[in-house]
């Protein structure tokens, strides 16, 4: 571990997990080890099946490891905890409540004051650039929108580490572009550790600081570091053989 | 702005109504079609007016009844046992779907024995709770109770049970109980589905009423309509009926609003 003032570092210890299907239990992560730094941002990508978004999840506390152990910062966890918030594919907001009060939600679920969790709701609002839509009904927000919303949410409890789930898998490209460069700003301004399972190798490269590569057929996985200053430039030669080289792992061309 | 001024040109200049008169027509035309011809088919003659009386004879009887009083106090005993029931109904429907819709073991032990009530017709038990409970008021409230209670009941427990599973997981990554996850998720999520239970029960109650009071009754709106007939008093008789529509429409209408107030989010 880093000797860093920054909360948030995370160790993977030996973690398996298995499933069962049809009756044949499925191993989709056997005794994974991984040191991630305070403030680090990983990316981890993969073929379905391969076990991504169950690591996620179980990083959440969503779900429990078979065996094995998640810390942070020195400590065993087990469960959900204040310190971590999680961003889904689908933005999860409540219908019945307005942008505000759904981006206030997780304070006020801690027990903080509605008037003090709205009055920071309100300044994650303006960081995802939705002032305007505050008192609006999460069925008039576009997809991208919605997703702002869901991000403010999960910052306006301020956590040190924010695991993402495929944040901007159902977003159009065009949108999708645009929310890597504001995730790119937020994790920047913010000081998180940010956790991103994508299927988007680019993604990973424009975002993380190192790719985590898992397989579905058993072969161990493998840590691609990511030496490319930033903000980084899409089409840099650079980048561009960063990723051919990726997606040559994934048989791609 | 100018996408608005290229729709409403064109529609001007062809004539046709403002909006606001064309939307009332297209919604309640047909009503009103159907109030003239009733008026005109007793008025002309084309249906005897003993058996249909034309509108302005109902609503004569109808204001004669009210002046008079004869059928205030019709018009109150049958709000008092609908109202009762319905009460009952709600008060007992929404906590015990809530708590079925929540907690399997609940619902598995109750499920049988309800769903064994509900198909039984409550009118062919009438004359069960008459025999329990005597020939009074009870029995008849009772009987409405009984066939209100479950449209409420199993819209709720169909509400609370459709919950998005997503939504209960990420109130439950940021830390909420089980309570939590209960008032702030599941309760307001299962709203939309109770009010449709309610309205549906609010028909029933008034179903129920008007059938208990034909049968076992000598005053209330269902009696009124029976009787009326019986003394051949045509247009009383759709005095009653019309009392009845009426408030069936009036019971609807309050609970819509109820629910615009309640649910804005999921409308538009």
């Amino acid at each position: 571990m880093t000797p860093d003032t920054l909360k948030g570092a995370v160790s993977l210890r030996h973690l398996s997990k298995s499933f069962t299907l049809n009756g044949q239990p499925l191993a989709v992560l056997r005794s994974l080890s991984l040191d991630i730094r305070a403030g680090e941002s990983l990316a981890i990508v993969g073929p379905s099946g391969c076990g991504k978004t169950t690591l996620l999840r179980l990083l959440a506390g969503l779900e429990s490891p078979d065996s094995g152990q998640v810390v942070i910062d020195g400590r065993p966890v087990a469960g959900v905890g204040t310190e971590r918030a999680v961003i889904y594919q689908e933005p999860r907001l409540l219908p019945w409540l307005t942008v505000l009060d759904n981006v206030a939600f997780g304070l006020e679920v801690r027990g903080v004051a509605r008037s003090v969790a709205q009055d920071r709701a309100r300044r994650y609002i303006r960081l995802v650039g939705l002032s305007d839509f505050e008192n609006a009904w999460p069925r008039q927000l576009s997809g991208g929108m919605a997703q702002r919303v869901g991000i403010a949410r999960a910052l306006t409890v301020q956590p040190e580490i924010l695991l993402l789930d495929e944040p901007l898998g159902a977003l159009d490209a065009m949108t999708k572009l645009t929310m890597q460069e504001e995730l790119a700003r937020i994790w920047r301004e913010e000081n998180v550790t940010m956790i991103l399972v994508t299927h988007d190798l680019e993604e990973a490269i424009f975002l993380a600081d190192r790719v985590l590569v898992l397989s579905a057929d058993g072969t161990p996985p493998s840590l691609i570091p990511v030496d490319l200053p930033r903000p980084r430039d899409r089409n840099g030669a650079e980048f561009v053989r960063m990723r051919r080289m990726l997606m040559g792992r994934f048989g791609l061309h | 702005m100018t996408l608005q001024n290229l729709d409403t040109a064109p529609r001007r200049a062809r004539g046709l109504p403002a909006p606001p008169v064309r939307a009332f027509l297209s919604r309640y035309g047909l009503v009103i079609a159907f109030l003239a011809l009733w008026q005109l088919s007793g008025t002309r003659g084309w249906v005897s007016p003993a058996v249909l009386p034309p509108l302005d004879a109902i609503l004569g009887a109808l204001w004669t009844g009210i002046a008079s009083g004869a059928l205030v106090d019709d018009i109150a005993i049958s709000l008092q046992r609908a109202g009762l029931a319905f009460g009952a109904a709600v008060a007992l429907g929404i906590p015990l779907g809530l708590l079925m819709g929540q907690l399997r073991p609940v619902e598995r032990a109750l499920d049988p024995i309800l769903q064994l009530f509900r198909q039984t017709s409550a009118l062919a038990l009438y004359p069960v709770f008459i025999l329990l409970l005597g020939l009074g008021e009870t029995s008849k409230v009772f009987v409405i109770f009984w066939a209100t209670l479950f449209p409420t009941l199993l819209a709720t427990i169909g509400g609370v049970k459709q919950v998005d599973r997503k939504l209960v997981e990420m109130a439950e990554s940021y830390g909420a109980g089980r309570v939590q996850v209960f008032r702030r998720v599941v309760l307001p999520a299962a709203v939309p589905a109770i009010f449709v239970g309610l309205r549906l029960s609010a028909t029933t109650a008034l179903l129920l009423l008007i059938a208990a009071e034909m049968i076992g009754a000598n005053k209330g709106i269902g009696f009124q309509v029976m009787n009326a007939q019986y003394n051949f008093q045509i247009p009383l008789m759709f005095a009653a009926i019309l009392l009845m529509a009426g408030l069936g429409l009036a019971a609807n209408a309050v609970l819509v609003l109820l629910q615009r107030r309640l649910c804005r989010w999921s409308l538009d």
